[in-house]
């Protein structure tokens, strides 16, 4: 049984704890808005936040993640209008979409951590998500913008 | 009344709408009416044809198909065409809307079943959505406006002409109003008008077409993780399962064990499934399958089946040596394809002959969602949840790989994370289809990215050699292209190493350039995986080779590239099929060549406005450089000024303008996302991506080794969009964007280093 705390819900799950988180949110716990796109933390698609900073949770099992507080994109604001969230609506950032919740964790993330990232930074951060649609230039315009109103 | 069965089954945590119109959602109270306020002329709008009426199924324009209209007034429009990025499943509902006068804000959008009789076309590929479905979606909202204020008007006994229906109102001349609801059921209860019965609105009474400013419907949900792609569908009782699939096309399990496989707890059953190679269409490549109670478990048993592959006839495929038979092939005299003056004379009188061979890899799609779908089999039918491009397509295949009627299928769509071109074909559906029926309760099918980059239906490979004749003037007096790429059609059918007119047709035959002798030809290539379309298809190779050939030759005559280009394309000119020697096959993207001509001044005109807008000519410091190429393709013209910098060896790209002209454009915004989408994705093809084959196996598997622009390095778009009126044809928009990208990047990489690649993929470094 391993117990962790899921957007707020203490939860446990009887399972291996050897199983990758990511399927244990999407599988187990039914919370679908953490995507699978490589399962080797190669594509950022399925980034949650493990104690309040990004992480890939297809390379974390039940087991490292045992006693943490996990949050993924349904958790990361009740209304779903955190200011990454915000941000991205403003300025149109999503194609298809499918990228954007690990996108969006990982921003929220590099803003948690520091609030007004240089450019450099933001780049640096944000290179292991990857979109295949294209939306880098908005995706970091988006973070700016999340960062600095502007 | 839907033809459908009932869903069978009710996903719990569903948000994929299923389009339930009927007469009788189009509930109404009293009836009265209202007509269109506008004095517009009845010829504001005036019809042409498409290559849509040659799609299977056509194009369907009735109201009562695609809107119905709920008693608080909510608009609730259907979606036929499946979104995977475009912006599709909301622009094409936007323009109804805006004809409707509905208010954007009333408006409920939902995806329609694959069903093509009843909705036309739904092949969502082609860059056909706004190109085929405009003018019916026009008529649609159009009509439900005339038959609001008809039912208005005989209501109230006044003459429709003095009923206006604005912004989900409609109101008569002794100042009456009402909403929308008041009179949906009389409304619907109204005879379908004409076309010319129709007052269509004038450009500048848009409200929403052609300003940009409607965002796409699905934004909140996707920025909050409610969208429901291909994965996302739950259902009781369901299974999970992957598939371990031959390493090679047309190869098949020998033996397998799965001792080990049945230990992994969770792993319920292995089962095999039927053999699949080439010329079998979209049908599953067979192999074993591992069911479990969830995915991992699935995933962790297939890692310890053991099967014994026999790889078949295609054992041998290696993309490299493959290579080097295809250049030898280009070397030699080919097929026919175009013909236009004297090409051998050309060459016999020229005082210069310029040579180049250009080759490009095969490509893996590697759309973010892998491949998924969710079947669930009873007796009574079969009800599916994919994200698939041509949701008629799988349904139809779907339904003769296991012998059903296709009236017994339901296939319902999600949103496609992802598509270009893959998600066309409906191998991964058949096969949660075919696992459902064998385990008796519904299954999930999910691809892994190893599977999807090992297992797809990849853009071909090719070698394009150009040779030109040059005259004592440095004048081209002469173009021999000879194209060699094994085809798609060897996907449906046996090989024969034939391209089709189709292929040919993209950026081969029809090159613009203003040569007095031109032959492009074909050579026999046989294709040994399956070949499917990837975004922009064969335009690709064709503008990669032609492109670069450009740049070639300006460095070979010492001319500027801009000049170069502008003297090829030569003067504003209509092509004239028949004196440009194209074949009677010649494939225009399907549409009459008289409504979408190859027009050689729009082609030089977004040439001039990427090269502009980026300030070509303007002085650079060493290891910088700017690239041109333009391209035609899907009926639109689309330049790429790409500003190539290389930074510590690495070859980047901080800027590109992209300039298009798509005709009439009604969603400026989603234009502008799929150019800046198009410049990533071809920098990643001319950087990035090469599929091989060792073996009949691809040897790539995940993004360690098929890697793709990241935001470290993706260019800053800016889109220019040729504006025009709606008389000027809307073209298409997803895909024309990719083909100049990739030439203009090696052509800036030549002025930045001196140095020309040939191949691609030409590699992240200088």
């Amino acid at each position: 049984m391993t117990k962790i705390t899921l957007n707020g819900t203490e939860r446990a799950f009887d399972q291996d704890p050897a199983m990758p988180l990511l399927w244990a949110i999407r599988d187990l716990a039914g919370l679908n808005g953490t995507k699978y796109g490589c399962g080797v933390g190669l594509c950022g698609a399925c980034t949650v936040h493990v104690d309040g900073k990004a992480e890939r949770s297809c390379m974390l099992t039940l087991g490292d993640v045992e006693g943490a507080s996990v949050t993924t994109i349904e958790g990361l604001d009740p209304d779903g209008n955190h200011p990454v969230q915000i941000a991205w609506r403003d300025l149109n950032v999503p194609q298809c979409g499918f990228c954007q919740t690990g996108q969006i964790m990982q921003a929220a993330s590099l803003l948690t951590e520091n609030p007004k990232p240089s450019d450099e930074e933001i780049l640096t951060s944000m290179a292991g998500n990857v979109c295949r649609c294209g939306c880098y230039q908005r995706i970091v315009n988006a973070v700016r913008l999340a960062s600095t109103g502007s | 009344m839907l033809k459908y069965l009932e869903p069978m089954t009710e996903p719990p945590n569903r948000e994929v709408h299923l389009a339930k119109v009927t007469r009788r959602g189009f509930l109404g109270t009293a009836g009265v009416f209202a007509l269109a306020a506008y004095a517009m002329p009845a010829d504001a709008f005036e019809t042409y044809p498409t290559g849509a009426t040659e799609m299977p199924h056509g194009v369907v324009d009735d109201p009562l198909v695609f809107v119905s209209i709920d008693a608080d007034g909510t608009v609730t429009l259907v979606a036929h065409r499946s979104e995977m990025g475009t912006g599709s499943r909301t622009s094409i509902p936007m323009v109804m809307a805006d004809e409707m006068e509905a208010d954007w804000d009333r408006v409920r959008i939902v995806q329609a079943p694959g069903d093509e009789p009843k909705y036309g076309n739904q092949d969502t590929d082609g860059s056909r959505s706004m190109r085929h479905h405009i003018q019916a979606a026009r008529k649609i909202g159009g009509s439900v406006r005339t038959m609001l204020a008809r039912a208005a008007a005989a209501e109230w006994g006044v003459d429709p002409a003095e009923v206006t229906v604005e912004m989900h109102e409609i109101r008569g001349p002794a100042g009456q109003t009402a909403g929308f609801g008041d009179f949906a059921e009389a409304a619907m209860a109204q005879p379908v008008p004409a076309h010319d019965e129709i007052a269509y609105k004038t450009e500048d009474q848009f409200r929403y077409i052609g300003k940009g400013e409607v965002q796409i419907t699905d934004l909140h949900d996707i920025t909050t993780g409610a969208a429901v792609y291909g994965a996302d569908v739950v259902l009781d009782g369901m299974k999970f399962a992957v598939v371990a699939r031959p390493p090679v096309v047309g190869g098949r399990a020998t033996s397998h064990d799965a001792t080990e496989t049945l230990a992994v707890p969770g792993v319920e059953s292995v089962h095999e499934l039927p053999y699949g190679g080439l010329a079998m269409k979209f049908a599953p490549l067979g192999g074993i399958a591992v069911v479990a109670s969830n995915t991992w478990a699935a995933i962790e048993g297939r890692r310890k089946l053991k099967v014994e592959w026999a790889a078949g006839e295609h054992g041998s495929y290696t993309s490299g040596p493959y290579m080097d038979e295809m250049i030898a092939t280009s070397e030699a005299p080919g097929m026919p394809a175009r013909d236009q003056g004297d090409v051998d004379s050309a060459f016999a009188n020229a005082a210069k002959r310029v040579v180049r061979t250009y080759t490009q890899a095969h490509i893996a799609h590697i759309p973010m969602e892998p491949p998924a779908a969710i079947a669930s089999y009873t007796p009574q039918g079969l009800e599916i949840w994919a994200p698939v491009q041509s949701p008629y397509t799988a349904r139809t295949d779907t339904a003769a790989a296991l012998d059903l009627d296709p009236e017994k299928v339901r296939v319902n769509v999600t949103l496609l994370g992802g598509g270009f071109g893959r998600k066309s074909k409906g191998d991964f559906v058949t096969e949660a289809a075919l696992l459902s029926r064998e385990v008796g309760a519904p299954v999930r099918v999910q691809w892994t990215r190893e599977d999807d980059v090992k297992h797809s239906f990849y853009h071909t490979i090719s070698a394009e050699r150009i040779e030109a004749a040059i005259n004592a003037d440095g004048r081209v007096t002469g173009w021999l292209h000879r194209s060699v790429a094994p085809s798609i059609l060897s996907t449906f059918a046996p090989d024969n190493g034939t391209p089709m007119p189709l292929e040919q047709g993209m950026g081969l035959t029809d090159v613009p350039f203003d040569i007095a002798n031109i032959r492009c030809e074909s050579g026999k290539a046989f294709a040994h995986t399956r070949i499917g379309w990837f975004r922009a298809v064969s335009n690709l190779p064709h503008a990669w080779a032609i492109g670069s050939f450009v740049g070639d030759l300006a460095q070979e005559l010492g001319k500027d590239q801009k000049q170069m280009w502008l003297d090829l394309i030569g003067a504003p000119r209509t092509l004239d099929p028949k004196a440009a020697g194209l074949p009677d096959d010649f494939w225009n993207y399907g549409e009459p060549m008289a409504e979408f001509p190859i027009e050689t001044g729009r082609l030089a005109h977004v040439l001039n406005v990427a090269a502009d807008g980026i300030g070509y000519g303007k002085d650079l410091p060493e290891g910088e450089g700017i690239g041109l190429a333009v391209h035609r393709s899907f009926v639109s013209y689309v330049a790429c000024a790409a500003h190539v910098k290389i930074v510590d060896g690495r070859i980047t790209v901080p800027q590109m303008h992209m300039a298009i002209d798509c005709g009439f454009c009604a969603n400026p915004e989603r234009v502008k996302s799929q150019m800046e989408g198009a410049a990533v994705m071809g920098m990643t093809n001319a950087l990035h991506s090469g599929i091989t084959f060792e073996n009949g196996a691809v040897v790539e598997s995940n993004f360690h080794d098929y890697d793709v622009v990241r935001s470290d390095n993706y260019p800053d778009v800016v889109t220019h969009i040729v504006p025009h009126p709606f008389e000027v044809h809307a073209t298409g928009v997803g895909e024309p964007g990719a083909p100049p990208v990739a030439p203009a990047i090696a052509n800036g990489l030549f002025v930045a280093t001196g140095e020309r690649r040939r191949a691609l993929p030409m590699g992240t470094q200088a």
